[in-house]
């Protein structure tokens, strides 16, 4: 019988490659390495007893109030958030040596206050500006003791830079204008 | 017979694919184990804001996180913006015993350096999110991190 003689058909394997090929694929689109970014905050630990502003000398303050309608009060003046970073950068260096911005900056304090109804992303926006005036004086400072940019020093050089611009930001219990 | 010798004995053989399929499920089972599956589903409308100065996160798994923002299905959850913590819509008074769990699961090592991230959507006000900070302050949680995007534009 010629049928004995034959060879078993072998199963056609080479489907098997694109199928394995299709689900490669929806697993690369479907997984997102998703990448968490975002404003790194370390909160001042809980206390019962509020602090005291008069202890300090209203000169090494700048106090910042964002309103209910998400208007920026900054020193009982009224600022766009894009002007922030500037006059901060100026409060805290104070290069010119004026007598109402902070005496060094490792005085200097943000005082940060808002109200219940402020928007989130106002907010966040403020605090960035704080945040990026704070880092361009780091690598300013950076500059001129190590010649490098502030991400190049290793984490003592980084400590020794923050040591000298302290970010002291201190915040408020908001206000609640609509009750 | 006589037909199939002489296909074998002539020209030169083909590349062997036999092989094939397998490299590619190691692939498919690598991306399997290295890409994470998102465990939560999100019950609040999220649309993070964005900032210029934001950093990366080294160690994700340091991270817990806390959603914050108007529900998904108001019929269920109401209008307002609502605190999510894991699979579910909570209030603020839920936040101490979220955050002593997530320290449990973290485990001893790693559970000073845990950082709470506030996945917060921008249109919320600040009322809610100083509650949170608040709760998180009394539970000394201080690291915390508002989650958003990178800026690319300038500030308007």
């Amino acid at each position: 019988m010629p049928s004995k003689k034959r060879d078993a058909p072998e199963i056609n394997a080479s489907s098997m490659a694109d199928i394995a090929f299709l689900l490669l694929v929806f697993f690369l689109v479907t997984t997102t390495i998703k990448k968490d970014t975002g404003l790194q905050v370390l909160l001042p630990p809980w206390s019962e007893d509020e602090p005291d502003p008069t202890k300090l000398k209203a000169r090494n303050v700048f106090e910042v109030f964002v309103n209910a309608d998400n208007q920026l009060l900054v020193r009982d003046e009224q600022l766009r958030a894009s002007k922030l970073r500037e006059r901060a950068k100026e409060f805290i260096f104070n290069p010119t040596g004026r007598e109402d911005l902070s005496e060094s900056p490792n005085k200097a304090i943000i005082s940060l206050k808002n109200d219940r109804s402020t928007n989130y992303e106002t907010y966040l926006t403020v605090y960035n500006e704080l945040q990026a005036a704070y880092n361009e004086l780091w690598d300013e400072q950076a500059q001129r003791d190590y010649k490098k940019p502030y991400a190049e020093l290793n984490k003592a050089q980084q400590k020794d830079v923050r040591a000298k611009i302290p970010f002291v930001i201190s915040e408020q219990e908001p206000d609640n204008v609509d009750g | 017979m006589s037909k199939f010798k002489k296909k074998r004995g002539k020209g030169t053989p083909g590349i062997t694919t036999a092989s094939l399929p397998d490299i590619i499920f190691m692939l498919l089972f690598f991306f399997m184990v290295v890409t994470s599956m998102r465990d939560t589903t999100n019950l609040v409308k999220l649309s993070l804001p964005s900032a210029s100065e934001v950093k990366k996160i080294e160690n994700k798994e340091l991270v817990s996180y806390i959603n914050i923002g108007v529900p998904v299905n108001p019929e269920l959850h109401g209008t307002a913006p609502r605190i999510q913590l894991n699979d579910a819509i909570s209030g603020k008074e839920g936040i101490p015993l979220f955050v002593e769990q997530e320290r449990v699961k973290k485990g001893e090592a790693k559970r000073d350096k845990m950082i709470m991230s506030l996945k917060a959507d921008e249109e919320v006000t600040m009322g809610i999110i100083t509650d949170v900070k608040q709760e998180l302050r009394k539970v000394n949680q201080l690291r915390i991190n508002y989650q958003a995007g990178q800026r690319t534009g300038e500030l308007k």
